[in-house]
């Protein structure tokens, strides 16, 4: 039973909530209602970047069926069929949504720890009177991100995943309709802390940035290759903390770019303001049309 | 755990089928799976056997054919066979290459029972 208003939604659904609302004013995706199987009512997306300089060149169109036999009271379906291709459809949705509405989306992700909500709560603070910012804040449990996001003003929707390891364009799409972003602003998605499974998961962003910090092992691209390999930009955060650690930020780059050799880094700290400026670059020339 | 989304995702897909063709059940399905699609085989087994029973597709011979993946080196062009995104090109040890194959996710095909004619 859902803790907050008592109907019988198991505790571990998604519940999608913008903040600000009145009190249980919060809606649940009652379609996932399926017990355990809530956040698998709809299937997932394999990311595919539409820009310019996108790495992947596969397949996530049209499945082909062709009936092939219909002996002995059997069929056999040629379906060609993504598996995450619902994902990926709705991913595009959204997509086309946010560009229409000439909204730059980002997918923040990274591991647990990494600051990834210090570096939007200073994001905000300094571009709030430059972009109208939107964030989407994914975690398993509790509000306390978006608690700190909606104190520098921005709206904000917190997506709890319950026991999902990450979030899906089927989330995302919930989530836009009661954040309503006006046209041309910017839109912050953090993900669930995770290294490994939003790599898989395309929600419909415009590019998709891959926070690590210094207090983290450099060799942290080569170990979890698949998030450096889908990732636009790598931003190296808490430098000012370099003295104190082992971090050798050279290496680390060595090793992303061998993931990856489009991506783009920036090093910086959400903490002494140090590089913030050229994160605030990039997203300036990313949000011009 | 994604590889549960995955499975979960596989069986709507069967689901969806076995509807369309007013089918009983799936004896046999067969998937594509790149070697760099982010899937463990071992993970996805487990998956398997914790969200397949009781579903259209419990008991269902699964046939995976596993992509190997390939990429083309931005230096020389060689294409060559990868086991890690981070591989450097054995001909001119470049490491950037850009993958060709091996992302692969896919339901290739399905064989459906219809039910026993009564």
């Amino acid at each position: 039973m859902c803790s907050t208003c008592g109907c019988n939604q198991p505790s571990d659904a998604v519940t999608i909530t913008l903040i600000g609302e009145e009190e249980h004013g919060h809606e649940h995706t009652h379609e996932h209602s399926h017990g355990h199987h809530h956040h698998h009512e709809h299937e997932h997306g394999h990311h595919h970047h539409t820009h310019a300089h996108s790495h992947d060149g596969h397949h996530h169109h049209s499945h082909h069926e062709h009936e092939h036999g219909h002996t002995h009271g059997k069929t056999v379906i040629e379906l060609e069929q993504d598996i995450l291709q619902q994902n990926n459809l709705l991913a595009e949705r959204n997509r086309g949504f946010l560009e229409a509405k000439d909204i730059l989306a980002l997918n923040l992700v990274s591991s647990p720890g990494s600051g990834k909500t210090s570096l939007l709560e200073r994001t905000l603070q300094d571009l709030g009177g430059e972009f109208r910012c939107y964030v989407i804040e994914g975690d398993q449990q509790t509000s306390n991100d978006a608690n700190r996001i909606a104190a520098t003003g921005a709206p904000v929707v917190q997506i709890n995943t319950g026991k999902g390891c990450h979030l899906d364009s089927d989330m995302v799409n919930n989530a836009l309709k009661k954040l309503k972003p006006e046209n041309g602003g910017l839109l912050f998605i953090e993900n669930v802390g995770n290294l490994v499974c939003p790599s898989l998961f395309d929600l419909g962003e415009g590019a998709r940035v891959v926070i690590i910090s210094v207090t983290e092992g450099d060799d942290k691209p080569i170990k979890y290759p698949d998030m450096f390999y889908s990732s636009d930009l790598c931003i190296i955060n808490k430098v000012d903390l370099l003295p104190y650690v082992q971090f050798d930020v050279e290496q680390a780059r060595e090793y992303a770019r061998r993931v990856n050799h489009h991506l783009e880094f920036i090093e910086l700290s959400a903490t002494s303001g140090e590089g913030m400026e050229q994160w605030y670059e990039w997203l300036r020339q990313k949000a011009s049309p | 755990m994604h590889e549960l989304s995955i499975v979960m995702s596989i069986v709507d897909s069967a689901r969806e089928q076995v509807a369309k063709y007013n089918a009983a059940r799936v004896e046999r399905i067969g998937l594509e799976i790149g070697t760099l699609a982010g899937i463990e085989p071992d993970a996805l087994e487990f998956a398997w056997e914790a969200a397949v029973p009781g579903t259209v597709l419990e008991g269902a011979e699964r046939h995976i054919h596993y992509v190997q993946a390939r990429a083309k080196c931005a230096g020389c062009g060689n294409e060559f066979d990868i086991q890690q995104l981070f591989e450097p090109c054995p001909l001119c040890g470049e490491y950037f290459s850009d993958l060709l194959q091996g992302q692969e996710l896919r339901i290739k095909t399905m064989t459906l029972l219809q039910p026993e004619p009564v």
